[in-house]
């Protein structure tokens, strides 16, 4: 089992008005930054870079990272800076990038050489996901999203080949066109970093994953949806020929540990106040139909199950604006969020690992509302109690990770120590 | 598809290798007619009015309606260039030619390309340059309904206005909306419906006869950019309409019709 710490790193300014309950609501693309506070910023960065070292401290193998554009929800518009700090003052744990949005940007080489230079600084601890962007992200950099899933296929080839092909050389593609690829930089792990994909809706994106024989995590989807879309994964890996197993497949859910019940609940609730992500079920932020559907961003007829759910909760995806409708106690009742002391939150955690059998899975805490002392008093029980009884739960129901196991092969790997060679081999190449 | 009852019929023309959704009707010269960004909106007053003196072809540009999308046209010149081919299967060479918003901006760029094609030239409110006041608005930011009611200046006072954007569109008109959105998006994303060459190269319709039609409300594309249009344009004329948003052929479909017959008759 791998075990990473997630927080989206939201922009909290109890000033703004746009925070809690009561407080504005939070249009997507609609929230200028005149309201931007400098020294707000610096603390919420430092804040969140400490929460990591302090994750790391408590035993979490991974500590992920992703990257939105133009909102309040995620600071992290430029996620492989945090990255690059992070390859420096931690030592241990995993840095998990979910993700580069490759097809926003016109430059794939520069992703080349900054997550080769990661790589290099953190001595072959980067996990490098990709993902497609959410319609704001096209928006905010301006790129065409009717060519995101082409963009997305191609600067992957583009970069794994920069990564693995001694320069230089040349591409001429339909999107992208560099006259001498030859980075000055190489990355550490051999062939490459992992390649991870997040992913919510799309049923491309899940097929490519098992065609790529890469790790596929899902994020903050409900159960059952999730759970079918997984079996997605697992058929098309048997029609590939490979055996996928939890080495393959990950999840991403809100969890919280706290002190007391009361506690617990009292601070659980700050995930659905603040600016939390809205396209995340149960925030308060509304949506944008507009940027739901931003034209050819996802092949309307190619989602998954977690989508029709998702799109029915909302009231249908072609209606008005609304505040996204499932309140933080249906979210209790269906597992999306799990808040309690170490004692209730640990069956419930095995609950989820019985049901969709994931390798690696990603606590997210310290979003929304929560404060700094709501996420560093989670991280120590996580640490002191969670973590070693979640571990146990996942040896006991066999869900190994996709380090123990290679999710290319379902083989196991043979222990190695210190050094690039314990990356999986061939974990994706573009020609996989 | 013909019925007995209405004055225009609609199937699928091969040309230039495209199975082409073409809607014809009435009689006399023909008169090309380029839809907007939302597709062919059905046949309104103003065809009514005009299929009396001309033979209307109204053409489902491709990836729009049941014309299928050509994924190697990535921008507005390669659909030009593309439809002046289809021009010539379809034996239209001489017709009059005349296109609404992202249309005009279409038949600018065929004009521009190939001025002795045509006979005369009806540019409506077209997108395809950048205004030099005011910005064109960005279509995609919004839903397909909230765009189409801006491009009104009163829709109270427009019939048809429901026909076209009905309060609740059923699901083909929706799906409808969406395919037009994604090829419109495809032709105009970046720079946004604008081409910073097409000025220059409209100069080369000095010898076509060229009407621009303009509202002067227009909040979809400012007014401004009638003025770049007309200057860039050598013998061009200028007709704004008040009170007028995007749509004149919609809204003021009257004086619109008798714009275009006074032009295209002269």
């Amino acid at each position: 089992m791998f075990i990473g710490y997630f927080t989206e790193r939201p922009y909290q300014d109890p000033k703004s008005g746009y925070f809690g309950a009561t407080g504005k609501p939070i249009m997507d693309l609609s929230v200028s930054n005149e309201i931007y506070d400098a020294q707000l910023g610096a603390n919420l960065y430092n804040r969140y870079l400490d929460e990591k070292i302090y994750a790391e401290e408590m035993g979490f193998d991974g500590l992920m990272l992703n990257e939105h554009h133009s909102t309040p929800f995620c600071m992290g518009g430029a996620m492989n800076v945090e990255a690059s700090i992070l390859a420096r003052i931690t030592n241990r744990a995993k840095i998990v990038l979910l993700g580069n949005i490759i097809p926003i940007w016109d430059d794939p080489l520069w992703l080349v050489e900054q997550l080769s230079m990661i790589d290099m600084i953190s001595r072959g601890r980067l996990v490098s996901g990709w993902v497609r962007g959410t319609g704001r992200e096209s928006v905010a950099h301006n790129v065409e999203p009717h060519y995101n899933w082409e963009r997305f296929k191609e600067a992957h080839e583009l970069i794994v080949k920069a990564w693995t092909t001694p320069g230089p050389f040349r591409w001429e593609g339909k999107h992208y066109h560099f006259r001498h690829v030859n980075p000055w930089v190489r990355p550490y792990q051999s062939p490459h970093p992992p390649i991870w994909l997040p992913g919510v809706v799309s049923r491309d994106s899940l097929m490519w994953a098992a065609e790529q024989r890469i790790p596929y995590i899902m994020l903050a989807t409900e159960m059952e949806p999730t759970k079918q879309a997984f079996q997605l994964y697992h058929d098309t890996a048997e029609e590939l020929g490979y055996e996928s197993g939890p080495q393959n497949i990950g999840y991403l859910w809100k969890v919280h540990v706290d002190e007391t019940e009361e506690l617990a609940e009292q601070t659980g609730r700050k995930y659905v106040q603040g600016p939390s992500n809205p396209f995340l079920a149960g925030n308060e932020g509304t949506n944008n139909p507009a940027l739901l559907q931003l034209p050819g961003l996802t092949s309307r007829r190619r989602v998954l199950p977690t989508q029709a759910v998702a799109t029915a909760a909302r009231g249908g995806g072609a209606g008005p604006a609304g505040v996204l409708g499932r309140p933080y106690e249906q979210q209790i009742a269906d597992y999306t969020i799990i808040s309690g002391t170490p004692k209730t939150v640990i069956p419930r955690i095995r609950h989820v690992l019985e049901t969709i059998r994931p390798g690696s899975i990603f606590f997210w805490d310290g979003d929304g509302a929560m404060t700094h002392d709501d996420a560093m008093r989670s991280l120590r029980l996580m640490g002191q109690e969670v973590l070693p009884a979640v571990r146990e739960i996942a040896d006991e129901l066999e869900l190994p990770g996709p380090f123990e196991v290679d999710p290319a092969t379902g083989k196991p790997y043979v222990a190695q120590v210190n050094g690039p060679a314990a990356v999986p081999e061939g974990a994706t190449t573009a020609d996989d | 598809m013909a019925t007995g009852a209405q004055a225009w019929t609609e199937q699928l023309v091969e040309a230039a290798g495209v199975n082409l959704q073409l809607v014809k009707g009435g009689s006399g010269p023909p008169l090309i007619i380029l839809h907007g960004e939302l597709g062919h909106h059905g046949w309104l007053r103003c065809h009514q009015a005009l299929s009396r003196d001309y033979t209307l072809y109204l053409p489902s540009h491709p990836g729009f309606g049941a014309t299928e999308r050509q994924d190697w046209i990535m921008n507005m010149r390669d659909m030009a260039g593309w439809y002046l081919e289809a021009i010539d299967d379809l034996d239209l060479s001489g017709a009059n030619l005349m296109g609404f918003s992202l249309g005009g901006w279409l038949a600018a760029e065929m004009a521009a390309m190939s001025p002795d094609l045509f006979n005369k030239l009806v540019l409506v409110s077209p997108a395809g340059i950048k205004p030099p006041e005011g910005e064109i608005y960005d279509m995609f930011l919004v839903v397909a309904k909230e765009f189409l009611t801006a491009g009104f200046h009163d829709t109270s006072a427009t019939p048809e206005f429901l026909e076209i954007c009905p309060d609740e569109p059923d699901s083909e008109l929706a799906e409808a909306w969406e395919v037009a959105r994604e090829e419109a998006c495809r032709l105009s994303w970046r720079p946004y419906m604008h081409y910073a060459g097409l000025p220059n190269l409209l100069h080369r319709l000095k010898r076509l006869p060229t009407k621009i039609v303009w509202g002067e409300d227009d909040a979809i594309v400012p007014v401004s950019a009638s003025q770049v249009f007309h200057q860039s344009i050598p013998g061009s004329t200028l007709a704004l309409l008040d009170n007028c948003g995007h749509h004149p052929h919609v809204e003021k479909a009257d004086e619109f019709v008798a714009i275009v017959k006074d032009f295209l008759s002269s």
